[in-house]
C-alpha cells in the first residue's frame, strides 16, 4: 500500500475530525503506522477545519498533508482550497448536497455523494461525514472494511453507545452508494 | 507489552506524568496545550492527586516550588507566553536546586503571538529563560510516542540531577494523534534526602532556599551546580541520525521541523545527494560531539527552525564554525514544507552557499 496522505475539510460542527480520527483507529487496529493531525484554533468555529491523515506500512514523516493522495471535502471554500494541492490521480470526494460546482481538474478520480442529503433522509443528519468516510473506504480502500464496527467502538464513548448503530448505518449507506 | 492507543501529544505527556509517579499537577489554560490540563483535571481526582488551576502562571509555578520541595514528582506545562511569566519560578527552582517537570508546548510569538506551533522559545528554553547563571535539560520529542517516553525521562533527569527538565514541544506535537504504548514498568525513582519532609526530631533540619547573601557561599553554590552541568553534558547528550554515515549535506532539526526534514532528506536521496539528518533529542545538553563528528564529512550544515533562527547557533557552535550552515525556516506559526527543505539542501549541493 505505501503511504496514503488524507486530508478531509469542510466547517467546523461537520465531524471532519471525527471522521479523521475514525479512519485513524481503523488503522491502528489493522497495524499500521498513522498520524492524525488537526487544524486547530479559533478557525475551527463555524469557519473552515480540517484534519490531516496519513496510513503507511512505514515510518510516518511529516504529519502534515499539503499534496493529498485522498481529498474529501464538504464544503465549497474546502474544494476551492485544497481542489489544486491534490496530487495528480488523487481521489476526491465531494458532498454534491453542499457543494454545487464539480471538480475543475481532469487528471483526478472524483466522486461526487449527496451525503448531507442523504443524511438527512435517513434522519441521521449530523452523520453526512461517515456516510462520506464509508464511500473513501470503499474507493480507497486505505482501511478495510472489515470488523469496522471495531474502529467505530474506539471513536464513540461508551457514553454514547447508543450512536454506535447510527455511525454504522451511515458508513454503510456511503460505502453502498453507488453512483 | 501494554496495547497501543491513539493519542494526541498533549494527552501522552499527561498520562505518561501519571505514570512516572507525578500526582500534583498546577497549571493554568493556554492554547495549544490546555490538553494536559484537561487530562489532569479528569484523572488526577481519580488516583488521589492533586489538579490545581492557579490563578496565573506565576502562581502555578511556586506552587510547583514548594510541592518539589517536599520531594514530590511535581509538574506544570504552558505554552509560551505562559512560560515566560513562569521564567522568574524557573530561576527560584534552579537556585534551590530542586526537580520539577515543565512543558512548553510552543506557539508563535513573540508578545501574546499567536496560537500556531512554533519553536521560536528555543533560546529562553537552553539558555535559561530567568535570570542568574543556569540551565535546565531541555528535551524536544518528535512524535506522540516520545512526548511520553521523554516525559518519564524529564522526570527522572530532574530527580537524578536536582533540576528543572523541560519538554519543549510546539503545537503541532501537542495536536497531533499518533500510535503510543504507555507503561509503567521501567520508570525509576530518586531517594531525596535534602527534602523537607518533617525531621520527626530524628534529623538536622533541611533549608530549601535560593537567598544566599554571602558571595563566597554563592560562588561556591554555583561552582558546584556547574559541576553538575558538566556531569549532565558529558552524560546526557541524546540525538538521533538518519542517513548519516556518509551524508555531505547534514540537516540538524528537532521536534516538528525534524519530521518535515525527514522526508526531505529522502527525496534528496532519491536525488542522489547524500543527505542526512541529526536530530537533537535533548537541545540542553545539545549533542556537540556527534555534530563536530559530522562535520568531518559534510560541506554543509542545514538547521531547520519554526524560528528566525536560534538553533544555529549552537549548530554553528558545535561544529565550530568549520564548515558553513545555513538557515532554513518558517516563523509565527508557520511550518517549512519538506520541499523548501529540499530546495535548501539542493542550494547546498548546487554550491550556492
Amino acid at each position: 500500500m505505501g503511504t496514503v496522505q488524507i486530508l478531509i475539510a469542510g466547517f467546523g460542527g461537520q465531524g471532519v475530525l471525527f471522521a479523521g480520527k475514525f479512519i485513524a483507529y481503523k488503522a491502528l487496529l489493522e497495524g499500521k503506522q498513522l498520524s492524525w493531525l488537526p487544524s486547530y484554533g479559533p478557525e475551527m468555529r463555524g469557519g473552515t477545519a480540517n484534519c490531516s491523515v496519513i496510513v503507511s506500512d512505514d515510518p510516518v514523516g511529516s504529519p502534515i498533508v499539503s499534496n493529498p493522495d485522498v481529498l474529501m471535502v464538504m464544503n465549497l471554500p474546502s474544494l476551492d482550497k485544497y481542489e489544486n494541492a491534490a496530487v495528480k490521480d488523487a481521489k476526491i470526494f465531494v458532498d454534491s448536497t453542499l457543494i454545487e460546482r464539480k471538480v475543475a481538474r481532469t487528471d483526478v478520480d472524483t466522486f461526487y455523494i449527496p451525503a448531507t442529503q442523504m443524511a438527512n433522509e435517513a434522519g441521521i443528519s449530523t452523520l453526512a461525514n461517515m456516510i462520506m468516510v464509508g464511500k473513501v473506504i470503499r474507493e480507497t480502500g486505505v482501511v478495510s472494511y472489515d470488523n469496522i464496527v471495531d474502529a467505530l467502538k474506539k471513536v464513540v464513548s461508551a457514553k454514547h453507545a447508543n450512536l454506535l448503530d447510527v455511525n454504522l448505518k451511515a458508513l454503510e449507506m456511503g460505502y453502498n452508494y453507488d453512483k | 507489552m501494554a496495547d497501543k492507543v491513539l493519542m494526541k501529544g498533549n494527552e501522552a505527556i499527561a498520562e505518561a506524568a501519571i505514570l512516572a509517579g507525578c500526582r500534583h499537577y498546577f497549571g493554568y489554560p493556554i492554547t495549544p496545550q490546555t490538553e494536559i490540563a484537561a487530562y489532569m483535571a479528569k484523572r488526577m481526582p481519580k488516583i488521589g492527586g492533586t489538579f490545581l488551576q492557579a490563578e496565573s502562571e506565576v502562581a502555578a509555578i511556586n506552587m510547583v516550588y514548594g510541592t518539589s520541595s517536599a520531594g514530590y514528582r511535581v509538574m506544570t506545562s504552558s505554552s509560551s507566553p505562559g512560560m515566560s511569566l513562569k521564567s522568574e519560578g524557573l530561576s527560584y527552582l534552579a537556585g534551590s536546586d530542586l526537580p520539577a517537570l515543565v512543558v512548553n508546548v510552543q506557539r508563535g510569538g513573540p508578545g501574546l503571538g499567536g496560537i500556531q506551533p512554533s519553536q521560536s522559545d528555543y533560546f529562553q528554553a537552553t539558555r535559561g529563560g530567568g535570570h542568574g547563571d543556569y540551565h535546565m535539560i531541555v528535551l524536544a520529542p518528535a512524535s506522540v510516542q516520545e512526548m511520553a517516553d521523554l516525559t518519564i525521562t524529564g522526570f527522572e533527569l530532574a530527580d537524578k540531577y536536582r533540576v528543572t527538565a523541560m519538554i519543549l514541544a510546539d503545537g503541532t506535537m501537542g495536536q497531533m494523534m499518533e500510535p503510543v504504548e504507555l507503561s509503567a514498568d521501567s520508570v525509576k525513582t530518586f531517594d531525596k534526602p535534602w527534602a523537607v519532609t518533617g525531621t520527626k526530631m530524628q534529623r538536622k533540619h533541611n533549608i530549601i532556599n535560593s537567598l544566599s547573601l554571602v558571595p563566597e557561599e554563592l560562588e561556591q553554590q554555583n561552582f558546584a551546580r556547574y559541576e553538575r552541568y558538566k556531569t549532565i553534558e558529558e552524560n546526557e547528550a541524546r540525538c538521533e541520525t538518519f542517513m548519516m554515515d556518509d551524508a555531505e549535506y547534514c540537516v540538524v532539526a528537532f521536534g516538528i521541523a525534524a519530521r518535515v526534514s525527514k522526508n526531505a532528506v529522502i527525496a534528496a536521496r532519491e536525488k542522489g545527494i547524500k543527505a542526512g539528518l541529526i536530530r537533537p533529542i535533548t537541545l540542553w545538553p545539545f549533542p556537540k560531539k556527534t555534530l563536530l563528528d559530522a562535520a568531518d564529512k559534510a560541506k554543509a550544515f542545514i538547521s531547520v527552525e519554526l524560528s528566525m533562527g536560534q538553533m544555529i547557533e549552537d549548530v554553528e557552535l558545535a561544529i565550530r564554525c568549520q564548515r558553513p550552515v545555513m538557515l532554513c525556516n518558517r516563523a509565527g506559526g508557520m511550518i517549512p514544507t519538506p520541499e523548501q527543505v529540499l530546495a535548501k539542501i539542493e542550494e547546498a549541493a548546487g554550491g550556492k552557499m
